[in-house]
This record gives C-alpha cells, structure tokens and sequence, in this order.
C-alpha cells in the first residue's frame, strides 16, 4: 500500500480508476473501466448515447457508488475518504445544478463555501472564477433569468471556483453557441495546463482539439484508450486523394517511388496509399506537370472521426457475437 | 460545515416569494389573535366576580395563542418543508451538494436545522409579543419560555417528519400532502383513545407532549420524547439519500 502510494505521487496521477462496475438490477452498465490520468491532462470521454459515460462520472465524483472497483483521486479513495477525495474535485453534471432564484454572486458564493473556500478567499475566489468563465458583468443577476449559454457557464465556474486538482465536466459544450463553444474550448484547455480535465462529450472534432487522451466507451466498456495522436493516426493513414484532369493509368502511378496501391473513387478522384514514411506527393506533382495529367488537387485523405468512432464500436460489437 | 448548508437553506428560503408570505401572514394571524384574546381578557374578568373564576393574563392570552400557534404550524410547516429535498431533487441540484466535501449527515442536519431557524424567528416572534404585556402587568414568563420551547420542539418534530417526506419524492406538492396526512394523525391520534387516558397510543401523538409545555411544564420525558422523534426521521432521511447514491 505505502509503496502504492508513493508510485501515485511521483506520477502525479490524479484520477486512478480501478476496474470500475456499475450494476443495474443486474445488468452492467459500466464493466470493468480502469485508467488514469496525470496532471496537466485532459481526458476526452466519448462514447454513443447509453454508454456509461455519465454514470462512469457519478462514480468518480462519489455521486454513485460502484458496485465494484474503486476510485483514488490523488491517491486518495472515494468511498473510503469521501470528503477528502471530493474536496479535490470539481464536477458538472450533465443537468446543470443551479439554483435559480439567486444570482451569480450569491450561487458561486456558496459553491465557494461548501467547498471550503476559507472565508477571506471567498470573495477572490468567485471573482476569479467569474472572469474566467466570462461573467464578470453579470454578477448581479438571477440565474433564472440568463440565457442557456450563461448558464453553462455558470455551471463550470461553479466547478472550478475552488481550484480543484481534478475538473470533471460532463457534455459541457451542448447547447451552446459556436463562439460560446469556442471560449469554452479555450477555457478548458487554459484549466488543463494547471489541473487535470475529464470531459465528455459526443462531438468528435471537440475531443481533437481539446484533449491530450481519449477513451472511447460503448456499452460499458472501454474499447479504446490512448494518445489523442493514435487517434489521428489512424485518422490520417497514409493515404493521399488526388484529383487529375486527364487520370493516367493506374500502373503510371504505381511507378512512383513509395506508392503501393491505386484506387479510382467514383468522384473521379484517385486514392493513393503509400508506404510508411514514404509520401510521394512531391514526385506525383512533378510527374503530373511533366506528363500533363491535370493535377488540380492532392490532399491527405483522412477518414472522419466518425469513421473512427463507427469502427470501433462496431469492433466491439462484432467480436462480442463472436465470443458468444 | 453544517453552517454553510443552514445559510443556503435561509438564502433560498428567503430569495423566495412563500417564505416572505408566510413569514406575513403568521405574523398578521397571531397579530390579531393577539389583540382580541387581550380584549377578550377584560370582557371574562369584568364577568368572573368569584376570585376562584379569575386567572392570569399570561396563561389566559398565552394558552390562545399557543394554542393557535399549534395549529397553524400543522398547515404551514408542510408548505416550507416540501421543497427542501424534493425542490432539489426535481431541479437535479442535488449532485451539487453530493459533490461538494459533505457528509450526507451534514447536509440533512443543516437543512433541518435551516428550517427550524426560519420557523423559530415566527416563534420569537411570538414571545416578544407577549412580553409586551409587561407593560401593564405582571406577566410570567417561565409560562412563556416554556410554550416557546414547546412549540419550537413542536415545529422541530414537523420540520423532520417533513424533510423525510420531502426525500421520498421529487414532487413537491405530494411530499406536503403526505406531511400533512402525517402530521395530523399524530396530532390527533390522543383523541381517538381519550376515553383511556393513559393508553399506549396516545403516548406517541405529538400534540400530547406539547400540552405540558402549554401548561408551563418542562418535562424530560417530552423532551426525550421530541428529541427521539427528530432523530428518528432525520436518520430515515440520510438512509434514503444513501440509497440514492448506492441504489442510483
């Protein structure tokens, strides 16, 4: 245990998750979720509708218990030390917990004293995070009465006004204008360089450029854990789409260094793959210039995320018919 | 910590119309229940010629309005207890406080406690009240203080059964109904038995207890009595917002 703890410190983990279960009336809802995440990180959750997202969240947030696994912030456990380990995080759940017959300033006044704000920060520490979330001149007002938008962020300031390790915020950007979603985006990276961010979300370009990680659960279990640049990897490929004005041969371009495979697309584009480390774009154009093809476009093909987030699920799915 | 809950209960109890409401017409209710049984005084004492017929001014005004007191709390604590977990519940701000470093014992006992303040500001009320009367005659205020504990014991015995009620629904309306249902047969529960007086259930109705305060008698055994009450609801009330966050 002691030697546990130390490993945890010097890693300067701050969520550990260890084989997370979730049971409803005795089907699982989250199975067997395990991962961790170090300061300075933030941690993208996606996942289709149903998934476990939320309740994975209420189950790192000490909202729900787990019916089995455990959670450690900072090395410290949920269900052991609640009220250690809470005062570590800030949460916002999906259904934004506001009470809407106060104002700004008197709603994250008492956020700041429930997360034990000592009395003489308090005043600092809203004012702080209301600049941060853009609020500043709406301290005065009844919740009730702001637009969604300035509800949401009412919602995150409520979670980051006592500069928690952890900032756990769930769907943060639904319902939000496109600059609205903008600050947000650049307020939850500006979060993440000093603390550690979970947020989830089933907006795909979102996890790309926000977040360092990405989990990917679909029916309760992680089918994808990693680098956010594993994910654009396998997004990108090595793939080129070109587009000539008069196609020459398939086999004219094979004969290009590093290409390995042709393919015609029905747009009248060509799909070129080539071998790692090897992108041919350069001698293509010059071949297209000396033997006049028309060369009009050449960009590297990416597969949408979607394509992405289909394919592994769809995995999971296909090898859970297999193994029954 | 506690603390920081009973002021956010105030807050909101305050940041909304019914609170101010009720707080008014309490106040104007036992305002002019006040004024007439004082009137009322003199007309029975100018008619009792016997020294024996003549009682004091204290227990005389005081049993009337404690008495009515008694009554109307019956009606109103259900109307402020409702929303103090089901309001919550419904507006899916519970996760705030759930979130927060609380214990759920902490949260129950400072919205009780929160409630209890706001009801005992009416009751404080009602002893300043009467201690007006000094003015012009000699009043007991043992009789006082002792009434002002029973009703406060009283409405702490609401606030609990209420706050229970509140946890079991995200209804506000039904969490009063069921309270008042509730409150009332306690209340009246003495009535049905009267003919035996010292059977076992009237023991258990609240309005039993409350009636040697109203006499001006504190007794460890109604203390106990009220005392045992609130527990016993405020621990139902953490055991269902446990089940809450075991059962989800």
């Amino acid at each position: 245990m002691q030697v546990n703890r130390e490993r945890i410190a010097m890693s300067n983990i701050t969520v550990d998750a260890i084989e997370l279960t979730r049971l409803y009336g005795g089907r699982a809802v989250v199975s067997d979720v395990s991962f961790n995440l170090k300061q300075g990180e933030v941690l993208g959750f996606l996942g289709p509708n149903g998934a476990g997202k939320s309740t994975t969240m209420k189950m790192l947030t000490g909202n729900l218990a787990p019916s089995a696994g455990s959670v450690k912030i900072c090395g410290i456990d949920m269900i052991e030390k609640p009220r250690e380990a809470k005062a570590l995080i800030g949460y916002l759940p999906e259904m934004r917990p506001l009470y809407k017959e106060l104002t700004v300033d008197e709603y994250l006044t008492i956020a700041a004293r429930l997360h034990k704000v000592s009395g003489k920060h308090i005043k600092k520490a809203v004012e702080n995070a209301k600049a941060r979330c853009g609020l500043s001149n709406m301290s005065k007002r009844l919740i009730e009465n702001l637009s969604n938008g300035y509800q949401q962020r009412v919602g995150i300031a409520q979670a980051i006004i006592h500069s928690p390790m952890v900032v756990i915020l769930d769907e943060p950007t639904v319902g939000l204008d496109p600059i609205q979603i903008r600050d947000i985006r650049t307020l939850i990276k500006e979060i993440g360089k000093e603390h550690s961010v979970i947020l989830s979300t089933h907006i795909l370009p979102e996890v790309e450029m926000v977040c360092d990680h990405v989990q990917i659960i679909d029916k309760g279990k992680l089918v994808f854990n990693g680098g956010i640049d594993v994910l654009k990897r396998s997004r990108i490929g090595n793939k080129l789409l070109v587009g000539f004005k008069g196609a020459p041969q398939a086999d004219a371009l094979l004969g290009i260094a590093g290409v390995t495979e042709v393919e015609s697309l029905e747009s009248g584009m060509v799909r070129v793959r080539f071998a790692e480390g090897k992108n041919p774009s350069q001698s293509i154009v010059e071949a297209s210039v000396k033997n006049g093809w028309g060369l009009y476009q050449i960009a590297p093909d990416q597969t949408s995320l979607e394509d992405v987030f289909v394919q592994l699920t769809y995995h999971d799915a296909a090898a859970e018919a297999e193994a029954a | 910590m506690i603390f920081n809950i009973v002021r956010k209960e105030l807050k909101s109890m305050f940041a909304s119309p019914l609170g101010w409401a009720i707080l008014a017409i309490l106040s104007f209710i036992f305002g002019l229940y006040f004024t007439n049984s004082v009137g009322n005084y003199f007309d029975v004492m100018s008619g009792a010629i016997r020294p024996a017929e003549r009682t004091g001014v204290t227990s005389f005004v005081g049993s009337a309005v404690y008495g009515l007191a008694s009554f109307i709390m019956l009606f109103s604590v259900p109307l402020l207890s409702m929303r103090l977990i089901s309001e919550e519940r419904r507006s899916q701000t519970l996760p705030f406080l759930f979130s927060a470093p609380l214990s759920l014992t902490e949260i129950v006992v400072g919205k009780f406690i929160g409630l209890v303040v706001f009801l005992s500001l009416i009751i404080i009320y009602l002893a300043l009240m009467m201690s007006t009367l000094n003015v012009w005659a000699d009043i007991d205020f043992g009789f006082i203080a002792a009434n002002t504990i029973g009703l406060i014991l009283l409405v702490a015995s609401f606030s609990a059964l209420g706050l229970y009620f509140s946890s079991l629904t995200s209804q506000p309306v039904v969490a009063a109904i069921l309270t008042f249902i509730a409150l009332f047969a306690l209340m009246i529960l003495d009535r049905f038995l009267a003919g035996d007086p010292s059977n076992t259930v009237s023991y258990m109705s609240l309005m039993q207890h409350f009636q040697n305060f109203s006499r001006g008698l504190v007794d460890t055994a109604d203390l106990a009595y009220f005392f045992l009450f609130i527990t016993t609801f405020l621990v139902l009330t953490i055991r269902r917002l446990d089940a809450d966050r075991l059962r989800g």
